[in-house]
């Protein structure tokens, strides 16, 4: 048993669309997960995180690609499998995948109980048929789930039931890792609640190992995992335990994004809520430098000229801003930096590394070069 | 205009009241299969007021939103507008009443007629205006100031289809709409479900902008508790098609008299308070098994 359930290394994915563009859209994210913990992923729309949870698995089918890095899970890298093979030993045993609004997935004219067979019969596993029932019931108890749902047709069931369903589908090998793409955002807040529960306990009766959380919804993640990692174009911004990423991020982006959290409790009415002025930058072309300097207010001039790398707070905590530790620390979003700071800059506090030159295409690459 | 990274709910004065439902109902089939979707339901929008509906999946918002929209019929009870009874026969009417009361949805991917570009889109509504005959340039100069408004070029939008632009774009591009309308009454139907938090604040600054300038009325449909809370004035909480409880926002959410309110509150996960996951599940057995004849769809 190797010590981190899931080591991803500097992985790099891409997109190539029908004019042999291509979109980068997870470019260089790092991360480990032991066993039992959870990470959250959140970010806004677009900036790669269903990306990097298809990307997670190894399974690649155009329009996605890959490009670089390594997934290590328990000790076994899986890229460069034969997809034959990953399929096989790798999808639904090691590792599960429920995509965003997975419950549209089931086809109406069927039951629950053959979609468990299918999985079973695509991993080998030739049961009878009271065999089968019998595994599947135990299976149903075992999740919390009613057993009458195994022989419904799945526009018998409520939306939740129907993502509870998929769900214990998804995880009827015991996967080691378990991702969650939005499980929960098509649904109320009582169905959510459910699903939630569920997921939690797959983890406390150990029939998942550990869970990457993927949802735009602060609040939601807050309470589901002990990790979150905050994603902006393609790469992590800012990563570290639930409490200190929500009330006292790091990076700017974060600090933008837990400032406009909304949740229904006194005094929230007089707040003022944090918007992000800007769009996120194509990600066909992302530029070299910070990927946020152009929608931050606290952009300093060197913001636009130097490789912002993964850095790493005294407390362990990633994040990816040429800003001192400290500075961010002090720094409110409401705060001008430059009132503080009258007259000299704040001091970057990083070695400089320029562009390298053999992936500069752009004009600020070439400047920076010189 | 430029865009702020502030936005705040002003809270302002109301007196007049603009559109009134007086004992609404919709039944969808009939017989023995009749479903009172929306039953019996009364209620009053001031002008400058937001208004947000919360409820479950299933409890009958979108079908209220419709009749309120003229989508659908309206089976008992009427709707009354500036104290009139809504006049609702001709295609004449219909759009005279579509001046006043317009919606923007959740999915802004399926909102747009694929087939018509973004200027057809914008046009549009300058021919719902009544200003067909305006001279092509200050038509543009229209569309030009309802884009800016929305931080959007139009001159980079002109001769696009809507599936050219991100979800983001085609979002703002529906509240452009809305400026070139002014209509006096918006109804929101989830806008901000499928967006992240930052463009939440974004498309709220917005409507906010547009409230304050034209005393516009927004009714929020959402079963986002919080973004309830925060940007209404009043709250009407919806279940199997009657309000159960209405009032101030600060009546409903922090002191909610039905039970139905407080376990719907405590099924919103917050930062502030650990989540309870241990209490009663609120849904029932119908609820997880709809039958053909009633309950979620």
């Amino acid at each position: 048993m190797a010590e981190y359930i899931l080591e991803v290394k500097d992985l790099k994915t891409r997109y190539v669309t029908r004019f042999r563009e291509n979109v980068y859209a997870v470019d260089g994210v790092s991360f480990k997960l032991k066993e039992g913990e959870t990470l959250g992923i959140a970010g806004e729309s677009g900036c790669g995180k269903s990306t990097l949870a298809m990307s997670l698995m190894g399974y690649y089918f155009p329009p996605l690609h890959y490009t670089s890095g390594s997934i290590i899970i328990d000790g076994r890298d899986i890229t460069g499998e034969d997809p034959e093979v990953l399929r096989r030993t790798v999808l639904g045993t090691e590792i599960a995948y429920i995509p965003q609004a997975a419950m549209n997935a089931l086809n109406p004219t069927r039951k629950i109980i053959k979609y468990i067979n299918d999985v079973l019969v695509a991993h080998n596993i030739r049961l009878s048929r009271t065999e089968l029932r019998e595994m599947a019931e135990e299976r149903m108890r075992l999740v919390n789930l009613p057993v009458e749902v195994l022989d419904r047709y799945p526009v018998e069931l409520s939306g939740g039931m129907k993502q509870r369903t998929v769900i214990a589908i998804s995880s009827l090998l015991s996967p080691k890792i378990l991702i969650a793409d939005e499980p929960s955002s098509a649904l109320d807040v009582s169905s959510q609640k459910l699903v939630i529960k569920m997921l939690l306990d797959l983890i406390d009766k150990g029939l998942v190992k550990s869970m990457i959380f993927i949802t735009h919804e602060l609040p939601l993640l807050y309470n589901v995992t002990k990790k979150i990692a905050v994603m902006y174009a393609g790469q992590f911004v800012e990563m570290g335990p639930a409490h200190e990423s929500v009330f006292e991020p790091l990076h700017p982006y974060a600090k933008g994004l837990m400032g406009s959290i909304i949740v229904p409790s006194e005094g929230i009415r007089d707040e003022h809520l944090v918007a992000v002025p800007g769009t996120p930058p194509n990600l066909k072309s992302p530029p070299q430098h910070c990927r946020f300097a152009a929608r931050c207010k606290f952009r300093q001039p060197l913001c636009d000229s130097v490789v912002v790398p993964e850095r790493f707070s005294s407390d362990g905590r990633l994040f990816r801003c040429l800003l001192p530790e400290a500075v961010l620390r002090e720094l409110k979003y409401e705060d001008q930096i430059k009132s503080k700071q009258e007259d000299a800059e704040v001091e970057l506090d990083v070695n400089i590394i320029p562009f390298a030159e053999d992936n500069g295409d752009g004009d600020s690459g070439k400047e920076s070069g010189g | 205009m430029a865009e702020t990274d502030r936005v705040k709910v002003k809270r302002r004065e109301l007196t007049e009241t603009f559109l009134e439902g007086k004992n609404m109902s919709k039944v969808y089939g009939m017989g023995r299969r009749a479903n009172r979707a929306v039953d019996n339901v009364n209620f009053k929008f001031r002008r400058g007021e937001i208004v947000s509906i919360v409820g479950e999946s299933g409890s009958g918002k979108t079908t209220l939103a419709k009749m309120i929209l003229g989508l659908t019929s309206i089976t008992e009870g009427q709707l009354e507008l500036y104290g009139q009874p809504r006049a609702f026969g001709t295609t004449a009417e219909k759009r005279e009443y579509w001046k006043n009361i317009q919606a923007i949805f959740q999915d802004p991917f399926s909102t747009y007629n694929v087939f018509s570009k973004i200027d057809k889109v914008l046009l549009n509504c300058i021919e719902l205006r009544g200003q067909k005959d305006l001279p092509y340039a200050q038509k543009v100069e229209i569309m030009t100031e309802a884009c800016s408004f929305v931080n959007l070029r139009f001159a980079e939008l002109t001769n696009k289809y809507p599936f050219e632009l991100s979800g983001g774009q085609m979002q703002r591009l529906m509240i452009a709409r809305i400026y070139i309308l002014k209509p006096k009454l918006l109804i929101a139907d989830e806008p901000t479900s499928m967006v992240d938090a930052c463009s939440r604040a974004t498309i709220l600054d917005m409507l906010l902008k547009l409230r304050d300038e034209e005393d516009m009325t927004i009714v929020f449909i959402t079963h986002d508790i919080g973004l309830a809370y925060y940007v209404s004035d009043t709250i009407y909480i919806m279940k199997s098609g009657q309000f159960v409880e209405q009032g101030t926002s600060d009546e409903v959410i922090l002191h909610p008299k039905s039970d139905y309110t407080k376990r719907l509150l405590s099924d919103v996960p917050s930062i502030y308070e650990p989540w309870d996951l241990t209490s009663d599940d609120l849904l029932s057995e119908e609820d997880e098994f709809p039958t053909a004849a009633g309950g979620a769809p």
